[in-house]
């Protein structure tokens, strides 16, 4: 569109437009890029994996053999993080969430907290890490047990889980409460009764996503203390414990070929759990989206 | 931001202008009952758990680097280039773990920026529907890939490929780990960008049409200059998040501090540091194990720095349309 050298003007649009396609091939590939990542990370692991993976594996604990270990006791440490993760940050994140957005009225307090909010979920993973070491396993003596741990993961995810369960609540028609407050409910009763079962879905999508989210971290619990040789499966809150990614790196970190195929096949029990909580919150996402349509 | 809906006492203040006493008597017994303020107080109290969370952090990382910066004067600790905590003769320059996270930090910011820019482009603007819908979710996998495992695999797989085509390179190098941070922050990019594509009216790109553009003058000229506030403070926000990733470096950069430029080098960068001294029975009290919080303390105050920069571009970018 620029003028030529000879001042007339010249639409050149086969030139631009071969530019153009240039162009739209260039994203294509940058785009797929990530994908062929993926899908090599996804393959090379596997393919390393697949001779170590088996029930033994599954059901062994630790060992200097490389043929006799296992992540039992990983497993078990972190279905019980993930249990323990949620039972705390859940309540606090979906309260937190019903409060800024039922009940916070604009001004500064909000303002100061929704800020926050942002710049917590940016700070990372291994500071909360050094927060749990002073704050649960020193200050308040938890010493490294996996309350410990579940309470450090739970600070992590609590900005996430309030940011989805906002976004849930907000997704709720705002008809609804204005119905229910003209036949006389109070907020509380609104908020219970209808705003909360139908923003349930979208929280529990967020939940899921939060705590897959919890169960990959490695840094804080590596602060916290958590152990990377544990021949027994955690009891209680209070026990000490290990859990996947401590166990993946564990192996991940030794020389030897056998302890990197371990940590391979710790990897892919790892990421089939993930794989399984995601699976699950698209699907709820999908039917709910689905029968919310059709009503 | 949907504004709250209007809540029942401004219902039985409308009434209580009218007559005033029974509506005051049910506004006090009913909707301002001790039950419902408790909710909201109890409901409050949870959000502000968030504010002590970000308190918790700052208390702790000054308190306890306190006695760090007490053995260490500041003058050492930004003025030296060498941090040695384990050797007899101990330097603490913080210089030597900075450089090796500006390092993997660029390197990462080299591969994920265009890429991930790129990707927001196209999925934006040039994917069909059901082309988005299969490469949205791919990237979202990307995205949920545990570090550790990234980890892994820059230490199994990139590594020992790139060692084809860099010849001397070690087993751990700053090159490997921050291609694969790169490849982590993708996602974020990706997501972040596109976001503020999409919030490009449609209106600016069909005036350029109209002027005889074609799709490639409309993308270039015209969204991505319209959504560039956006798209700085997605590249700001991932930069931010590769210099706080920890397991990728850990496992794949090294742990030998050193102030250097070299890609092929191995280095520490501090959050491996932290991880290193932590992992390790390093004894409490000793100056190694204040020293983390003191790491900490940079890294946190760094961090944050830039959060709250690319937040307030993304919020003064979202006022404009």
């Amino acid at each position: 569109m620029e003028p030529s050298p000879n001042g007339t003007f010249e639409l050149r649009r086969s030139q631009r437009k071969r530019v153009g396609m240039i162009l739209a091939g260039v994203l294509f590939l940058a785009t797929i890029f990530g994908i062929v990542v993926l899908v090599a990370l996804l393959v090379d692991v596997i393919l390393t994996a697949a001779p170590w993976l088996d029930a033994q594996f599954v059901r062994s604990f630790p060992s200097r053999t490389p043929g006799e270990a296992g992540v039992w006791s990983a497993l078990m440490g972190t279905l019980w993080l993930m249990g323990l993760t949620a039972l705390i940050s859940v309540p606090l994140g979906v309260a937190s969430a019903v409060y800024l957005e039922e009940y916070a009225q604009d001004g500064w307090f909000l303002r100061l907290i929704r800020v926050n909010i942002a710049n917590l979920a940016g700070v990372p993973s291994v500071v909360y890490g050094i927060l749990g070491l002073a704050l649960f396993v020193r200050f308040v003596s938890l010493g490294s047990s996996l309350l410990a741990g579940a309470l450090t993961l739970s600070l992590l995810i609590l900005p996430i889980i309030i940011i989805s369960t906002q976004e849930a609540l907000r997704s709720v028609p705002s008809g609804v409460r204005e119905s229910a407050y003209a036949l006389g409910a109070t907020r509380w009763q609104v908020i219970q009764s209808h705003v909360l079962p139908m923003a349930a879905p979208g929280i529990m999508t967020g939940v899921i996503l939060a705590l897959s989210r919890a169960i990959g971290e490695t840094a804080p619990l590596i602060l916290v203390g958590a152990l990377t040789f544990v021949s027994f499966v955690p009891q209680g809150a209070l026990d000490q414990f290990t859990a996947l990614p401590i166990q993946i790196f564990n192996w991940a970190a030794r020389p030897q070929d056998e302890f990197r195929a371990l940590a391979a096949a710790a990897i892919v029990v790892l990421m089939m759990l993930l794989f399984t909580m995601n699976l699950t919150a698209i699907l709820l996402r999908n039917y709910f989206e689905e029968r919310r349509a059709g009503s | 931001m949907s504004t709250p809906p209007s809540p029942p006492p401004t219902t039985a203040e409308n009434e209580a202008t009218r007559d005033s006493r029974p509506a005051e008597d049910l506004r006090q017994q009913v909707y301002d009952s001790p039950k419902e303020q408790a909710i909201q107080y109890a409901l409050g109290a949870c959000a502000l758990i968030s504010v002590l969370t970000t308190l918790g952090i700052a208390a702790v990382l000054i308190i306890e680097s306190l006695p760090f910066f007490q053995a260490v004067p500041l003058t050492e600790f930004f003025g030296e280039t060498r941090w040695t905590p384990q050797f007899t003769e101990k330097y603490f320059g913080i210089w030597a773990l900075l450089s090796g996270t500006l390092l993997v930090t660029v390197i990462s910011a080299v591969v994920a920026l265009p890429v991930g820019l790129a990707s927001a482009i196209f999925v934006s603007e040039y994917a069909a529907d059901w082309v988005r819908k299969l490469l949205k979710p791919g990237l979202e996998l990307l995205a949920g890939v545990p570090t550790v495992v990234y980890g892994y695999f820059a230490l199994t797989f990139v590594t020992p490929l790139l060692q084809t085509v860099v010849p001397g390179l070690g087993v751990y190098n700053a090159l490997s780990a921050g291609v694969v941070v790169g490849i982590m922050i993708i996602p974020m990019v990706a997501s972040l960008s596109e976001d503020a594509l999409q919030a490009v009216p449609d209106s600016l790109a069909r005036a350029a049409y109209a002027l005889g553009a074609t799709k490639y003058e409309a993308v270039v000229r015209v969204n991505v200059p319209a959504a560039l506030g956006g798209i700085m403070a997605s590249f700001i926000l991932a930069v931010s998040r590769a210099i706080g990733e920890t397991m990728i470096v850990t496992l794949a950069a090294g742990a030998s501090p050193k102030t250097t430029l070299d890609p092929t080098a191995a280095i520490q960068t501090m959050t491996a540091f932290i991880v290193q001294v932590s992992k390790g029975d390093t004894p409490q009290g000793t100056i190694e194990y204040q020293s983390i919080f003191a790491v900490g303390l940079v890294l946190f105050l760094i961090t944050l720095a830039m959060n709250i920069f690319a937040n307030r571009i993304t919020r003064r970018y979202k006022e404009k349309y």
